[in-house]
């Protein structure tokens, strides 16, 4: 555990705040060393009595959230200090499998990288890797989704190109969104990921927590769940309720979208028969001849048009959608982590409790009759007992503590990041609404031109036709 | 221009009424239908004598009514009123009642068929369609079907309009009566005996037969008639399964504003700016009807010269007709003309029973022979009247037929150029509706 990298991610001008002992013995104990760099400093300030579950950001004073939400604030364009971008697709063909690379590009002014420019080629698997280390170091944090694995609908090949640029697409945002966040983007993984060479990210994967070590988190995991939470904030059931209807309404705008997109397609298959329809009929005629092939390079023009739209609503607002139908499930795993997590510590404090009566009761009843027959006296026995018990509570209270700690740091770290959350959503959807209605305008203006440059060419050779103001 | 004139009593108006200018009656110059983007333009009004100068002629209204038919079942059925009002009365300042009557569908096939009957050599505007074809989902194929009825009423004022301006339809009488007289026109029609003629006419053009030498020129309009009915079908049909696809465009477009409405209940922040957004997007589906509506009028404008095509095609076939009957009367003549010579020199060139039986039961005496000389003589005598008759007949008709034909060619081409900007009219008219509903749209979504 490197205590240097911190002060990088933190901002300066933070009054350093002193830990208290017990908090940071409990710190060295976790094996979670990304959350340590960061959190070093920042965990002194959660109260451990319980009181820092403050849903208001504003107002918890001098806590993580706050901490969280100043860095937070430094965000803005300007203050972007890494760039990553994933482009350039390319098929490897192996005796076992064929797949494809992306190009990782990196270019940062941040200290802890080694050089400014990096440049790396991954596979969908490193991107799943990543994600699964970050979610695993931080189990309440939000983390954008990766695009599926198969696309199920539809006959989309894996290696089909409108599926491997969407992917592409989807692989640039997600590595930016881990880039924008205050926590994830000084992830040491995050780091080997964006610059080592494919031989030392292969021996890093293989670091990292031991099977056993896994295995007995997903044991405690899934015991916890089947648990289950007895005494749920009301702050994280309204997240539950609020993650629930946030899902079901961004998917049926999903379904909208891609109806919207089917019915277009179909607008479009038979607006393309209409304009070779009036080339036909201009071949029987005179005087109408021109009009009639002038319109029907028109029509021809706007399914020109209507195309470009489908595919933009295709390839921009459809995509950003998915992602966030992707998100809300991640927004429910979270809150399950959390109420796992929540679940130990409820376990555990029955478990003490348990244990102490057990402790009270011993020194009330009198195995006697065992005693004797081990011939032992009372006392000896008695006191043996206490001791035991005496050490396993001690063992138990320490658990426990730690339990809490984990559950506060949980708590307060899926609020941040919760809020933080919602203000990335309202300004995706906002701009990819916008952009949604931007393109309508324009389509619409550009169909507009085409018809009406109809009527100029028809009004010049008018021999005085009525009117024709648009009404 | 010449004119085959009908037997029965002519044109009700002074010829110094006819060139009597009405230049700027606005009534006149462009009639439109509630809704409907017809045009007669003064140009037309101008160059022929019509009617339409003198009267104002509208269909008012349409009502159902319910009676006893012919076989004495109850039925209902849609009638339509036509007013009229003399056009000097309008341009005098007072308002006048206009006269009106009711006819049914019925009555107004009966019409056309007179004319049609009478004027064969004129291209006879046609009726709107007897039931609903081309229809869209949304569109009814009902006949009691009100969208239909009020898209039937214009269409019939729009008919007779068209026979009020025309230069030799304008000015029958049985037309006129139609307009003007509500009992027993029914009776008046029969007495003219139109449907004798009727009868053969359509027998004739049902009739296959081969002409020798057709006017080319009819020929090709014949061709062109094929050719312009084939081609509108097809747009229309095109045009309405567009219509069917734009139509669920922009009521998908509908489900937005409900999702974004709940949603909105949802958010803190976006809340509001979710709302107005969903506001836009029911504007924006709602929108669609209007536009649809529209272009509805739009394909009805097509559908009268598809139907026009039908009515060039039937004098095209009329001539072909007359043409026939002038070859047939010409072909037996240069028969009966033979058959004299024959006769006349004693060759048998030409093959015939009596020639045979002649000559198995010897010749007949020469009695027999001036005899039948005398007859053939008559008969040569009267074949060659008709001959002529026939031949004028036809020279009339083409003279006639090809005057309106050149009419009917210069109304098309100006109305379908009309048509045809309206449509893009519409065009633009539902492209702007949509930048503004996006563009407010986009505001709303910059509040979110």
């Amino acid at each position: 555990m490197s205590a240097s990298v911190v002060d990088n991610t933190v901002s300066s001008g933070n009054s350093s705040v002193a830990i208290p002992t017990d908090i940071s013995g409990q710190i060295l104990d976790l094996d979670e060393d990304d959350e340590l760099e960061v959190f070093s400093k920042d965990t002194s300030t959660t109260q451990t009595d319980g009181s820092s579950f403050n849903a208001s950001m504003q107002t918890s004073p001098a806590s993580m959230i706050n901490q969280y939400k100043f860095e937070e604030e430094e965000e803005d364009a300007d203050t972007k200090d890494i760039f990553v971008t994933v482009d350039n697709p390319e098929s490897h063909v192996t005796a076992i499998e064929t797949y494809i690379t992306y190009r990782v590009e990196t270019k940062t002014t941040r200290s802890e990288f080694d050089s400014s420019e990096f440049e790396v080629r991954r596979r969908y698997q490193d991107f799943l890797w990543l994600k699964g280390r970050l979610e695993e170091a931080h189990p309440t944090l939000i983390v954008h989704p990766l695009p599926e694995k198969f696309v199920m609908k539809g006959m989309v090949e894996r290696f089909n190109e409108d599926f491997i640029e969407t992917r592409r697409r989807a692989l640039h945002k997600f590595l930016n969104k881990i880039a924008e966040h205050p926590i994830f983007s000084s992830s040491e993984d995050f780091k080997i990921f964006l610059t080592a060479g494919s031989g030392e990210l292969t021996s890093h994967k293989k670091q990292g927590p031991g099977f056993l070590s896994r295995m007995g988190e997903t044991v405690k995991a899934v015991a916890a769940a089947v648990r289950g939470v007895r005494n749920r904030p009301q702050e994280f059931t309204d997240m539950q309720e609020y993650a629930e209807a946030f899902s079901q309404k961004i998917s049926s705008l999903d379904k909208v979208t891609q109806r919207i997109v089917r019915e277009q397609k179909e607008y479009l298959e038979e607006l393309k028969e209409c304009g070779p329809t009036y080339a036909l009929w201009s071949q029987s005629e005179q005087e109408l001849a021109e009009p009639l092939k002038n319109v029907a390079g028109c029509v021809d023009n706007c399914c020109k048009e209507t195309e470009e739209q489908v595919k933009h609503l295709n390839d921009h607002l459809i995509p950003v959608l998915h992602e966030y139908v992707l998100c809300a499930d991640t927004l429910k795993a979270v809150l399950r982590r959390r109420d796992n997590i929540q679940a130990d510590f409820e376990g555990k404090t029955e478990a003490l409790a348990t244990k102490k009566a057990d402790r009270d009761a011993d020194s009330k009843v009198l195995s006697l009759a065992w005693d004797s027959l081990v011939g032992r006296s009372p006392e000896e026995v008695k006191q043996q007992k206490q001791q035991k018990l005496k050490g396993e509570i001690k063992e138990m209270r320490d658990e426990l503590d730690k339990a809490e700690d984990r559950l506060e740091w949980a708590n307060n770290a899926l609020k941040t990041d919760w809020t933080r959350w919602q203000k990335v959503m309202r300004t995706d959807l906002r701009s990819a609404f916008i952009d949604t209605a931007e393109r309508n305008v324009s389509y619409y203006e550009k169909c507009l031109a085409v018809w009406e440059s109809f009527l100029q060419s028809q009004r010049t050779d008018a021999e005085g036709n009525g009117n024709v103001d648009s009404s | 221009s010449a004119r085959v004139m009908p037997t029965q009593e002519r044109k009700l108006f002074s010829s110094t009424l006819f060139h009597k200018i009405f230049k700027a009656h606005t009534s006149l110059s462009l009639k439109k239908c509630k809704g409907c983007l017809y045009k007669i333009s003064t140009s037309m009004v101008e160059k022929g004598t019509s009617l339409l100068k003198m009267m104002e002629i509208s269909v008012a209204e349409a009502e159902k009514r319910t009676g006893k038919n012919a076989v004495n079942m109850q039925e209902t059925y849609t009638v339509y009123l036509i007013e009229t009002r003399p056009v000097d009365a309008a341009s005098e300042g007072t308002n006048p009642v206009p006269d009106s009557l009711w006819r049914r569908y019925s009555e107004f096939e009966l019409l056309r068929n007179y004319l049609l009957v009478t004027y064969p050599f004129s291209v006879v505007p046609p009726l709107p369609e007897k039931r609903a074809e081309f229809v869209w989902h949304k569109l009814s194929a009902d006949n009691m079907d009100p969208d239909f009825v009020e898209r039937r009423r214009v269409g019939l004022e729009n008919f007779l309009l068209r026979v009020a301006s025309h230069p030799d339809l304008s000015s029958d009488k049985i037309f006129y009566s139609f307009l003007t007289e509500e009992n027993g026109w029914k009776e008046t029609v029969f007495e003219t005996g139109f449907q004798a003629k009727a009868d053969s006419r359509l027998k004739a053009l049902n009739a296959t037969f081969r002409v020798k030498n057709p006017d080319k020129r009819f020929a090709e309009m014949k061709h062109y008639g094929d050719e312009l009915q084939s081609v509108i079908s097809q747009l229309l049909r095109v045009r309405a399964r567009a219509a069917d696809r734009l139509y669920g465009v922009y009521k998908v477009h509908g489900n937005y504003g409900r999702v974004f409405s709940e949603w909105s209940a949802i958010e803190k922040e976006m809340g509001d700016g979710l709302q107005s957004a969903g506001h836009h997007m029911d504007a924006y589906a709602a929108s669609v009807d209007d536009i649809l509506e529209e272009e509805e009028h739009y394909a009805d404008q097509l559908k009268e010269y598809l139907f026009y095509a039908d009515a060039l095609r039937a004098v095209c076939r009329k001539h072909e007709l007359t043409q026939y009957e002038l070859e047939m009367a010409a072909q037996d003549l240069t028969s009966k003309k033979q058959q004299r010579e024959e006769l006349a020199t004693g060759t048998i060139r030409t093959f015939s029973l009596k020639g045979m039986t002649s000559k198995l039961f010897g010749q007949e005496t020469p009695e027999q022979r001036e005899a039948k000389l005398k007859m053939l003589e008559t008969q040569i005598e009267e074949g060659e009247e008709l001959v002529k008759e026939r031949n004028a007949e036809c020279e009339e008709f083409v003279k006639s037929a090809w005057v309106d034909i050149e009419r009917f060619k210069e109304q098309k081409d100006h109305d379908l150029r009309e048509a045809l900007i309206s449509y893009a009219i519409m065009q633009i008219s539902m492209c702007k509706k949509g930048i503004q509903v996006w563009n407010n749209a986009k505001e709303c979504f910059s509040k979110m």
